[in-house]
């Protein structure tokens, strides 16, 4: 059985080193899936919503403000 | 009966206090000890004075009183900070003025310095984050802050975390670790802060009101789960005393040397860039009045920069005991880093498409697309310099503190700038700023000012490296290092008069931000109208 270093220095250079591109990759891909492109739309306007108040508060729907538009 | 419980917490720390300080081994202990005595008694007072009246105010609406405080504490360690640094910066080119003979070496260099990257980085800049990311969160959630008073602690407990550390470095408690110099008792009080922050932020995520997490929150989250690991393994000591500030560190070496900049690079990316593309995020779509470019690469802007900026430590230790795979290691990933940077500076410039004209006549969003530019050219010349041959020459150099200083002043400053001119008029109810030809002083001032500091910075760092290198026929070295301080004056000179303009800037805004609250028109009361502005 080797040392518990060169075990870890192993497992780091070749397991979890492909597990955490392999999760990037993954990210950048889940950022592209179908149907992301309506659903960020929505999300990119949060900003835009509950200025005032919080949500329930009467706040106003996103639909009226000017700024719920898309960019680029 | 929650208010007994806390009036003899706080009376048992008094009196612990009270016990440490007769019992310090040092004068900076004992000093800090009273400061926590004294701070045990201040919240003593308020909470009897808060006990008589009965609580019938609703929780409802947001939690914004601890964030105007936190944009005039903000703006008050700004000032602080900036004046220290001009102080210093005149101290390298007039030696004399540190005054060592009447002063006993109080205000020299080495010891104001830590106090200087301190107080604008932790300071200033921490303030302004949790300032900040209370305000974006709870707008991005549309709920209130979780937690009760719990935001109140943690906002005051890292103001006492900030005095304590202050202190010591005044008196001579310092592990003498860049950026994370505060002794053992401070960094336990900072851990119990920041565990507190976490709680505060993750409950009012779990009850929020919109489904998405909006991405500046995601910054936001990796800033505070980055620095607390950072600082947590950064700071293993053992304390020698439990009644003294001096501790040791488990790690020694070339271990300690890697673990203290694999925390020194992180917080810079982690503290100064990931908290603050956090405000860019949130304020630049909302000054533009228009969201942020492409949220696509805002999402890999974040992934891409949090799972690169954590390999970038070792390009601090070139040429040093660190093997070199490790350094390589570290300069491949900051090469690497470039390119994400570069994704988020370019989505937060482009914000502005078909909003280019606001340019011209609003001087806030300039300051901010001013800041999100430094953003982009720090981050381009900081993985050229951890290039190994680029850094042979800039290392130890000035090249090093100019381009630590365009990513400060130039993106941290700014942007700060650029939130508070935005926060200050919505969280106090006014119509508008209280000048806008202010505004534009201080973004010209502060522009100027840190491109005189830049540039002098450059040219003398530079020379330093070419000098320091220099050889004569013979294979020796012509110059000595006193040679080159010699020839470093007049950039020396140069560099502090640039601090001097960024601070004049500060001035005006600290003056503009008073007069907006206390002389602006209030905001005409129309919820709605508003809304869309």
């Amino acid at each position: 059985m080797e040392d518990t270093y060169s075990f870890l220095r192993t497992l780091a250079d070749s397991w979890v080193m492909l597990g955490i591109f392999a999760f990037f990759i993954g990210t950048v891909i889940w950022a592209f899936r179908p149907g992301s492109t309506e659903a960020y739309a929505d999300t990119v306007n949060i900003p835009f919503r509950h200025e005032d108040k919080p949500a329930g508060e009467g706040d106003i729907p996103a639909a009226t403000l000017k700024e719920g538009r898309s960019n680029g | 009966m929650w208010d007994y419980i806390k009036l003899l917490v706080l009376a048992v720390i008094m009196v612990a206090a009270g016990y440490v300080a007769n019992n310090a081994r040092d004068l900076a202990y004992m000093v800090s000890a009273i400061e926590v005595a004294l701070v045990a008694l201040v919240v003593f007072i308020f909470v009897v004075r808060g006990m008589g009246e009965t609580k019938t105010e609703p929780e409802t609406g947001y939690m914004d009183d601890i964030i105007r405080v936190g944009v005039i504490l903000t703006m008050f360690w700004g000032i602080v900070g900036f004046s220290v640094g001009v102080w210093i910066a005149f101290e390298l080119a007039y030696p004399a003025i540190n005054y060592s003979d009447a002063l006993q070496g109080y205000l020299n260099f080495g010891r104001i310095r830590p106090l200087h990257t301190s107080a604008v980085i932790f300071a200033f800049g921490g303030t302004a984050l949790i300032t900040t990311s209370f305000y974006v969160l709870q707008r991005t959630t549309g709920a209130r802050l979780f937690g009760g008073g719990l935001a109140k602690f943690v906002f005051w407990g890292y103001q006492v975390f900030i005095l304590l550390a202050a202190t010591g470095y005044v008196l001579g408690a310092t592990q003498s670790k860049e950026y994370a110099e505060p002794e053992w008792y401070a960094d336990l009080w900072l851990t119990i802060v920041w565990v507190a922050y976490l709680i505060v932020f993750m409950g009012t995520l779990m009850k929020r009101k919109e489904p998405h997490i909006y991405v500046a929150n995601w910054f936001y989250l990796s800033f505070i789960v980055t620095i607390a690991m950072l600082h947590i393994i950064n700071n293993l000591a053992v304390p020698v005393s439990v009644f003294g500030s001096k501790s040791v560190q488990l790690f020694a070496g070339v271990q300690d040397a890697m673990t203290q900049w694999w925390y020194g690079h992180n917080a810079v990316g982690f503290f100064l860039t990931a908290g603050f593309l956090g405000m860019m995020y949130y304020f630049v779509p909302k000054q533009a009045e228009r969201p942020v470019f492409s949220y696509k690469l805002s999402i890999i802007h974040f992934w891409a920069l949090i799972f690169l900026y954590i390999w970038a430590g070792p390009h601090h230790l070139h040429y040093t005991a660190l093997p070199d795979w490790a350094s390589t290691l570290g300069m491949v990933m900051s090469v690497v880093l470039w390119m994400p940077s570069w994704g988020g500076m370019i989505n937060g410039l482009m914000t502005l498409s078909g909003a280019w004209d606001k340019l011209r006549t609003d001087p806030v969003i300039r300051m901010m697309v001013v800041s999100v530019g430094f953003y982009g050219m720090s981050t381009f010349e900081g993985p050229m310099m951890s290039i190994r041959a680029v850094n042979s020459l800039s290392h130890y150099t000035d090249w090093t503190i100019g381009h630590v200083h365009s990513g400060a002043l130039g993106w941290n400053g700014m942007i700060t700038f650029g939130a508070l001119y935005f926060l200050v008029p919505r969280l106090w109810g006014k119509k508008e700023l209280y000048s806008l030809k202010l505004v534009s002083w201080h973004f010209w001032l502060a522009t100027i000012g840190i491109v005189l500091y830049a540039a002098s910075m450059w040219v003398t760092g530079i020379m330093e490296g070419l000098m320091w290198r220099e050889v004569d026929a013979q294979g020796f070295l012509v110059n000595s290092f006193a040679d080159t301080v010699a020839a470093k004056h007049p950039m020396l000179v140069v560099r502090g008069i640039g601090g001097l303009l960024y601070l004049t800037g500060a001035s005006i805004m600290a003056y503009n931000l008073w007069k907006t609250v206390t002389r602006a028109p209030a905001k005409a009361d129309a919820p709605a109208a508003v809304a869309a502005e």
